[in-house]
């Protein structure tokens, strides 16, 4: 065995797998693209299939719900072996303009979306907010996310969330424009090299600031704080359990009613990886004259939108219905007027498979916070 | 006997196991020059009797007063060469041995360090070997009489084995009836016996046999003593019905206001009880119980103007006013045979469990084919506890076409905690699968598998019939199961070829694993018992002490050791059955000689070594001490296994362990320390 190929192996535990199929059971991208990947992990053990491997299209439709990781009986990491695969490829240098585009601006300007760095804060124009420098004391310093920052659809998210903290009367930080991208998206797009990098630089940058908590508002920033990020000081939480806390500890009350019919789709970052289940349907279900309903495939076995690992970048050539729309019929079938989230990727994909079936005049996917902002 | 040391070391090749890594005639050169040795051999085997006969001829001829053999560890022959010692009438506490195989030969490479390291074990095992001291057994009798804690399969056979051979036994279950798990199935595999019809007898004899004196709804709450000599306390619950009037007749349970409205644990929900019940119709004894959990007389005071059963009961049996009643009784030996629990389906909630009534357990299905149980055999889905939670409109029952079997549903499972396979589950698939077959002739059964583990007598040709009758086998672990419409999906992929797919079915049986039980915390600290990796009770040893622990006089049977069938159940059951007879027969035990002792003399009474004992052995007594009445601590030698753990937390080093002597050890870690 050549070294490369046994850490290989030995990196993902390759030998533990006993091909037993429950990764590819689970994906739920297997209805539309050719992905197998307990085919894959069986043919990883061939050291000399690696870049062959490495070049098939479809191991860039892996979405990262890492619903087989989160399911291996043997503890294997399948999700993290496409990564790897990735990673081959980045290394050779043959992705595609998109993806290196995305890791080129991360790396010169801290966010995947090309823009300047300079204007990651003009989302809070005509807003109060309080910005916190390094080294001063806070106690929940909050990480707005890259893709929260930029795009204009979901900006308003974190918006909703300054009104919120402000309304609360909660002690609390933004980091203005020293925030940098987590490198969730970096990590699923295979490039190790810089993810290691960001990781660093991130971990002293947020060292530096004397906060008790950091309150990431998407859940992908959330779920590298917590589980890529080793030696972070302050203890990371999704904003969703913050807000479950204030309104436990009644500073925060929901009074505005809102007589609709809301389901709630679980993003695959923080429930099925991080457990965090609860947390947003007990806000949800805070609110007055709102009916709460559920999809059939709920928390656990909830359908992911195909919206991370990468897949915002990474061109796929895919059959069959995607994802998001199935899940905006089944919405739609539910007779919900608002499909709730709590993670911007999810917005922006169901938000374009309500557009592409047309469904615009009967629902519309927000965050859970653009729904309590008003009912505050 | 002149105590002038003249020790004899053997050095033993085992085989290669040690001389191929060790210089074997080197080190017994070696030790040749050692202080007060006065002959030194190399041997291929020490263990094998011309080995033993070497050492017995030396003792003989050259008045040897102390051995050393250097081979193995001391857990695998040190009783072999004391043995050899008594034989040739030489106290077997005086020898000391060099583990130069474990601790050297099997650990290292380079022949020549390793060969330099053996010498040195053998010369530290000569320094202590020259200061031993001469030790006694003790004896003890033996109480005849056994404890059985667990009334399954397991225990059942274990009592009528000791009860047959002419000694007494109790057995203490903690339900209302004996008959474990197996009472709950229909047929077992791989011969499809009846399970009632084979089990039912022996139940009967149990709750008959004079020997046997049977205390079910109890639980034991004490233990204390050594084997030989165990002191029992047992608490017999109130049942709330005179076992002498009760007459089994059943018309309380049906006159019970609550008569089907309680979940029936026999039935695991598939089925509803009585407030006053018998668990099911063969039970042993068959004599009523009121659960007072539910009881509506027992929890509110009140049930009507009087209670329906009182007023049934023409013996006169209810007795609101029974007490929980204590039991005391000594024993010679303990067998533990509490069983398992099975996995908690909800704990994978993937599989829908908990949301889906047709997605149900191996157990509640082997409710749904039994004869007795509450669907009397036909597989009807849609009643009993899931159905409780539909609205109206869907509680419809129907019988399933398309049924689904999930193998190694919280077996083989990392994220679960339970890395081990059940052992069972593979075979009982097989077996349910053939009588939904019977059953429903028209259903296309499968089974989606890992592996399949027929490893058992008779277990391939059961598969190979089962397969040929129909029943399609899908390599693949399933990780989803969800509804659409009014199928229940199965996502998978189909392994041998590599195809994802969504299997719409109207039936899923998850086929849960065995684990250790929920409330085994309660045995183990009533009995100090250790967990194997996998939580289920250890062994002693799990090839050679299969049935002992590490208590003497406690032994181990059935389900509670880890996952098994009913005649792997069965024949470990007897081993622990006659495992218990041993002592039992011989009437007497020898107990340990190589135990704690204290020296009252400089022992402050501290009490670290009572604390630290985890026999217990250990108490603190008071004593006049030239007049002054001080606390010093006591050792009680039937107790000390001589783990040394008090010798090691004595501050003052009053209290040592003979054969392991400060005085003793000191100079053999002299040796190893000039190494
Ligand atoms: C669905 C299913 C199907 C099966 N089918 C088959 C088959 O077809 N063929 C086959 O060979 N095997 C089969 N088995 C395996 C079989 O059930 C076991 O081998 C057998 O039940 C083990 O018996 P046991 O006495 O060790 O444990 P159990 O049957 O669990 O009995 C233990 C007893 O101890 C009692 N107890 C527990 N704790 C205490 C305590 N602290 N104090 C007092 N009492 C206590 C319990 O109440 C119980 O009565 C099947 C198992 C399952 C789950």
């Amino acid at each position: 065995m050549s070294t490369e190929l046994q850490s290989f192996i030995q990196k993902y535990d390759l030998l533990g797998c006993i091909q037993c199929g429950k990764c590819t059971g689970g994906c739920p991208v297997t209805v539309r693209t050719n992905l197998n990947v307990r085919r894959i992990v069986y043919d990883t053990l061939d050291q000399d299939m690696l870049d062959e491997l490495a070049k098939l299209p479809e191991i860039w439709d892996c979405t990262a719900c890492n619903t087989c990781t989160v399911r291996c009986p043997k503890g294997l990491k399948p999700a993290e072996i496409l990564i790897g695969l990735r990673n081959i490829l980045v290394e050779s240098g043959e992705i595609q303009p998109t993806v290196r585009d995305a890791l080129e601006s991360v790396f010169l300007e801290g966010n995947p979306w090309d823009k300047p760095r300079a204007t990651r804060s003009d989302w809070m124009q005509d807003l109060e907010v309080k910005i916190v420098e390094p080294g001063e004391k806070v106690k929940n310093l909050i990480f707005v996310c890259c893709t929260i920052a930029y795009d204009p659809r979901v900006q308003a998210i974190a918006q909703s969330f300054v009104k919120v903290l402000n309304k609360a009367g909660v002690d609390y930080g933004f980091m203005g424009n020293k925030e940098t991208c987590c490198s969730s998206e970096v990590h699923n797009l295979g490039e190790e090299g810089l993810f290691e990098m960001e990781i660093e630089d991130n971990t002293e940058l947020l060292n530096s600031y004397d906060a008790e908590r950091i309150v990431a508002i998407s859940p992908h920033c959330y779920d590298a704080f917590k589980n890529q990020y080793p030696d972070l000081k302050a203890e990371v939480i999704h904003y969703t359990q913050l807000l479950k806390e204030l309104l436990e500890e009644n500073k925060l009350e929901i009074t505005g009613e809102l007589p609709q019919k809301i389901v709630y789709h679980d993003p695959c970052f923080l429930g099925k990886q991080n457990d965090v289940f609860d947390e947003p349907r007990y806000i949800l279900n805070h609110i007055p004259e709102a009916e709460i309903v559920e999809f059939e495939r709920n928390r656990e076995r909830s359908l992911c939108c195909e919206g991370g690992g990468g897949r915002m970048w990474a061109e796929t050539e895919s059959l069959g219905e995607r994802l998001a729309e199935v899940r905006v019929r089944d919405a739609k079938e539910l007779g919900v007027s608002l499909l709730a989230v709590a993670c911007p990727f999810c917005i922006l994909t169901l938000d374009d498979a309500i557009k592409a079936k047309g469904f615009e005049e009967e629902m519309r996917v927000v965050d859970i916070l653009e729904i309590i902002v008003d009912l505050i | 006997m002149n105590n002038k040391p003249k020790i004899g070391v053997y050095v033993c090749h085992c085989g290669i196991n040690i001389a191929k890594t060790v210089d074997v005639d080197a080190v017994a050169e070696f030790a040749s020059h050692l202080p007060n040795v006065k002959v030194s051999r190399e041997y291929s085997y020490m263990c094998s009797d011309p080995g033993q006969l070497l050492i017995k001829e030396d003792i003989k001829n050259e008045g040897l007063n102390r051995v050393v053999v250097a081979s193995c560890s001391p857990r695998m022959h040190e009783l072999t060469f004391r043995k050899t010692l008594a034989e040739a009438e030489l106290n077997p506490y005086y020898l000391e041995m060099a583990n130069i195989r474990e601790q050297c030969s099997w650990v290292h490479e380079d022949r020549e360090k390793a060969t330099e390291k053996a010498k040195k074990l053998v010369a530290a095992a000569v320094y202590k070997a020259r200061l031993l001291e001469p030790l006694q057994e003790n004896e003890v009798g033996v109480e005849p009489a056994t404890l059985i804690i667990g009334g399954g399969i397991a225990g059942i056979q274990a009592a009528l084995d000791i009860a047959n051979a002419g000694f007494k036994v109790y057995l203490v279950e903690k339900t209302p009836s004996v008959g474990g798990r197996m009472s709950q199935l229909d047929k077992t595999f791989p011969t499809l016996d009846c399970s009632a019809c084979i089990l039912t007898p022996k139940m009967v004899d149990v709750g008959s046999h004079p020997n046997i004196e049977l205390l079910t709804y109890s639980e034991v709450e004490d233990i204390s003593g050594y084997i030989g000599n165990f002191d029992i306390k047992v608490r017999k619950k109130a049942r709330y019905v005179d076992m002498d009037k009760c007459t089994g007749c059943g018309i309380c349970a049906e006159e019970c206001r609550l008569t089907g409205r309680i979940s029936s644990e026999y039935e695991v929900g598939m089925g509803n009880r009585a407030a006053i019940y018998l668990p099911f119709p063969q039970a042993v004894p068959a004599k009523y119980t009121i659960d007072p959990e539910r009881c509506l007389f027992l929890t509110r005071g009140k049930c009507g103007k009087s209670p329906k059963c009182v007023d049934a009961c023409a013996p006169g049996a209810i007795d609101f006013e029974q007490k929980d009643e204590i039991v005391e009784f000594k024993v010679g030996a303990i067998i533990v045979a509490t069983g398992f629990d099975v996995f908690d389906a909800s704990r994978k909630p993937e599989f829908g469990y908990n949301d889906y009534e047709n997605v149900i357990t191996s157990l509640e299905l082997e409710r749904l084919v039994a004869a007795s149980g509450p669907t009397e055999g036909n597989i009807i889905i849609g009643k009993g506890r899931k159905g409780e939670k539909k609205k109206k409109k869907d509680r419809e029952t129907f019988t399933p076409k398309e049924i689904a079997f999930i193998s190694c549903v919280g077996s083989r499972d990392e994220t679960v905690g339970n890395e081990y396979c059940s052992r069972v589950c593979c075979m009982y698939t097989a077996k349910l699968a053939h009588l939904l077959l019977e059953k429903i002739p028209d259903a296309n059964v499968r089974v989606y598998y890992m592996d399949v583990r027929a490893f058992g007598k008779g277990f391939e040709e059961f598969y190979d019939r089962v397969r040929r009758e129909g029943v399609r086998y899908i390599r693949g672990n399933p990780s989803e199961v969800f509804k659409r419409g009014d199928k229940l999906v199965i996502k998978a992929e189909n392994t041998l070829t590599s195809t994802p797919i969504e299997d719409e079915v109207d039936l899923v049986v998850l086929a849960v694993g065995l684990e250790p039980r929920q409330d085994a915390r309660e045995v183990i600290d009533l009995l100090r018992l250790s967990q194997s990796g996998d939580r289920f009770f250890m062994e002693a040893h799990p090839k050679l002490a299969p049935v002992d622990t590490a208590t003497d006089g406690v032994f181990l049977a059935g389900c509670s050791q880890g996952p098994k069938d009913i005649p792997d159940t069965v024949a470990q059951a007897k081993g622990a059955a006659s495992s218990a007879l041993g002592p039992l027969s011989s009437g007497k035990v020898m107990i340990q000689a190589q135990i704690a002792h204290v020296d009252e003399a400089t022992c402050r009474g501290c009490g670290f070594c009572v604390e630290t004992c985890p026999y217990t052995a250990i108490e603190l007594v008071t004593v006049n001490r030239v007049g002054h009445m001080v606390s010093v601590a006591k050792v009680n030698e039937a107790l000390c296994k001589g783990c040394g753990a008090c010798t090691a937390a004595c501050l003052s080093g009053s209290i040592q362990q003979r054969s392991f002597m400060d005085e003793q050890i000191l100079p053999q870690i002299a040796v190893l320390g000039g190494m």
